[in-house]
């Protein structure tokens, strides 16, 4: 293939990476920010949305449309749900304390798993996507639904953005971040609050799920990898910082598109770790995080 | 506030914990007991240690790998067991773990007391427990499909006679691919050991035919998205030979259905692949007319053998290679045959050896090695095979199939001698 075709792939390629990562980092962030705990199971209410989504879309048969619409409305719904009663039952116990939150949510992690397993089965599971349009550009076709998550995707952190910045919710949000006891002390119900949050967390990454299921397939141990991933984009782009997520997710996505294209995708995950060695190293908050208080 | 929260949820966590422990200590109770059988008398049953990948990667395969074991064993019990002793089938999930499998393969010779282990199908677990095996001197009967066993690389007591080796897999296939798809090819494989077979064994096997493997696509086992790879495809390309193993498949044939569109090269794939994928599922569209590698065909096609009846009726699957109960539910049914087939092994050889109990795993080993000609029939529903004693590897036919419909169909089934190529070596100059 000639060098700008090539280099018109590798930028399609890189633009669907970033807002697949932007939009999987986006409920970890949420949770990261607000509550400052690590959700290792992040990566399981992503997979367990991609299941739901297979399972929902099985109900409808036919025309995929329906089933896609019903898995994007339930599936966030019930891992939301799930998150909230994890929240309610394991993280308040625990007082949302740092060390144990991370082995509970470890020990969450293998739960889903190991249930998605038994319930669901070992094998992949596809979805259909709601539409099937190929590209043809002249040189290569590309997927048009891919294109579409692009700007499911941008719309989504659109959506969260003002959320934050601009409603009721957000400034409830942004408060109990900033300071925890203080907003206690106005009468804001940080547990409530807590639990919303963990819950709309999961139910953004379930909803990140659905929207990419089409171009992956659901299978039980799919959430291991967009943990690792959003992981790097939180730590790179700073505690809660949602901005900061999706400019490193544009970094991330973008580089791991255009290297691994150009060379090989190895060399992309070993650049995506060096520049989180580095962040961790120069600027431990993230590039765009404050530290804590 | 919050040292109301802790003082209410100290008090249910002990009792959470007592709870546990009670719970703990019945299920010991009530564990298996191995320990009753320490002194095993000539009557107790045999007991075969399947070693089964129930978690982790690969329990796609290990779902019907436990499927045709059970069945095949409650067959061989029908039947009066082997030497009149019950078969027992004591099964361990490895968690499609080479760790995890050296421990079980352990956990058989020294706890289970098992005579036999059986059933591995990843070659990376494989190559992680064969030596424990070969250690504790307990023949181990793989399900794999890996050049391993036959390259000289394991050991005495390991051996695979239920299924072909990739490499007399390709060897047997690439004739036919030079004739009627093309020479010049560019491969698609896993890049791990597996994949590595392939792409030494048809790259070479290929050449032999006055073809070329133009371009080597190696792929991470890991990846999820594969649309970045469809460039390096040469467009001189006649054949694209895939092998893909994982459950990003098929994102793989679907993005090159995207990439490619109806302008494309012959495509050849190996059903490992697509195993316990439904052919018919979204995105599968663009592998319409094109062929695939299949050990055992999954489509029973127009006029089955009554053999092939049989096993599908014993196991629980349709003629679609589908599960009789539920036919969204698609086996693994070019790889599972090998377990059915293994434990036929396993009996014949103990029969020959006059088996009777651990002490005699030497000649269990000898009387495998013994064996010859496997033929065709209800205990080998696949095909007749050759087996190889010095490399401790069955060589069977293979199939291609081309897809029509969503259904494969036969086209051509090799012989047995087209896959046969010079040992590399010989098993039985180790010491038992």
């Amino acid at each position: 293939m000639p060098f700008l075709p090539h280099l018109f792939l590798a930028f399609l390629e890189g633009t669907v990476a970033a807002a697949v990562l932007a939009l999987t980092a986006l409920g970890l962030s949420l949770t990261f920010g607000v509550m400052r705990v690590v959700n290792v199971a992040h990566g399981e209410f992503y997979m367990l949305g991609a299941m739901l989504a297979w399972y929902l879309a099985k109900l409808s048969p036919g025309a995929p449309l329906p089933g896609f619409l019903l898995a994007l409305v339930g599936a966030p719904l019930a891992v939301g749900a799930l998150a909230f009663l994890t929240e309610r039952l394991v993280l308040r116990r625990i007082n949302y304390d740092p060390e144990a939150t991370i082995v509970a949510t470890i020990g969450l992690l293998f739960v889903i798993q190991q249930l998605a397993l038994t319930v669901f089965g070992a094998e992949a599971k596809p979805v259909a996507a709601p539409f099937t349009y190929r590209i043809a550009f002249p040189w290569f076709g590309y997927s048009g639904y891919k294109l579409f998550v692009v700007a499911a995707s941008a719309a989504i952190l659109l959506a969260a953005w003002w959320v934050m910045a601009r409603t009721r919710v957000g400034l409830v949000m942004r408060v109990t971040q900033f300071d925890r006891e203080m907003a206690q002390a106005f009468g804001i119900r940080v547990g409530h609050v807590y639990a919303a949050v963990f819950a709309a967390g999961a139910a953004i990454a379930a909803l990140a799920a659905v929207l990419l299921v089409p171009i992956q397939q659901a299978h039980y141990l799919m959430g291991l990898d967009p943990l690792l991933m959003s992981f790097i984009v939180v730590i790179i782009g700073g505690l809660g910082s949602i901005r900061g997520s999706v400019i490193a997710a544009l970094v991330i996505g973008m580089a791991d598109g255009i290297v691994s294209v150009f060379f090989r995708p190895t060399l992309a995950s070993i650049l995506a770790t060096l520049l989180v060695a580095f962040v961790l190293v120069l600027r431990p908050q993230g590039l765009f995080g404050t530290a804590p208080r | 506030m919050t040292t109301i929260r802790k003082t209410v949820a100290s008090g249910p966590r002990l009792t959470r914990r007592s709870i546990l422990k009670g719970a703990a200590a019945s299920g010991l109770a009530l564990g298996p007991g191995f320990v009753r059988y320490a002194q095993a008398a000539s009557s107790e049953p045999i007991r075969i240690g399947f070693q089964v990948h129930r978690t982790g990667i690969g329990a796609a395969y290990g779902k019907w790998y436990e499927r045709v074991t059970t069945a095949a064993t409650a067959l061989i019990n029908e039947q009066g067991g082997i030497n009149g002793r019950s078969v027992e089938i004591i099964a361990e999930d490895d968690g499609t773990d080479p760790g995890r499998g050296a421990e079980v393969v352990e956990k058989f010779a020294t706890q289970h007391k098992c005579d036999v282990g059986f059933g591995t199908l990843f070659s990376h677990v494989v190559m992680g427990s064969a030596p424990r095996a070969g250690e504790l001197k307990l023949p181990y009967y793989v399900v794999s499909e890996g050049h391993h066993v036959a390259s000289g690389g394991l050991n005495r007591y390991t051996f695979q006679p239920g299924i072909t080796d990739v490499k007399s897999q390709v060897i047997s296939l690439a004739p036919w691919i030079a004739k009627n798809l093309g020479k010049k090819v560019t491969m698609i494989y896993p890049d791990f050991a597996f994949g590595y077979d392939h792409r030494d064994y048809f790259s070479a096997a290929i050449k032999a035919q006055g073809g070329e493997a133009i371009k080597l696509i190696p792929i991470p086992p890991t990846e999820s998205s594969f649309t970045r790879y469809f460039p390096e495809i040469p467009a001189e390309t006649d054949v694209i030979y895939h092998v893909m193993v994982g459950p990003a498949v098929l994102t793989f044939v679907k993005e090159m259905g995207e990439h490619f569109g109806s302008q494309h090269p012959a495509l050849f794939g190996f059903i490992d692949s697509l195993e316990a994928v439904d052919l018919k599922s979204p995105g599968l569209e663009f592998l319409e007319g094109s062929y695939l590698w299949e050990a055992y065909p999954r489509f029973a096609g127009a006029s089955p053998a009554a053999h092939d009846t049989f096993y599908r009726g014993k196991v629980g699957v349709d003629a679609n290679g589908a599960s009789t109960a539920d036919p969204a539910d698609i086996s693994t049914f070019s790889h599972m045959f090998g377990c059915w087939e293994t434990l036929y092994v396993i009996k014949r050889a103990m029969e020959a050896a006059g088996y009777q109990g651990p002490d005699d795993k030497a000649k269990l080993v000898e009387a495998t090695e013994a064996m010859t000609d496997l033929a065709e029939g209800n205990e080998h529903p696949q095909g007749h095979k050759k087996f190889n004693g010095k490399i401790h590897q069955s060589f069977g036919h293979q199939n291609i199939t081309q897809v029509k419909g969503g259904v494969a169909e036969v086209v051509y089934r090799t012989t047995i001698e087209e896959g046969l190529y010079e040992p590399e070596a010989d098993y039985t100059t180790q010491a038992l």
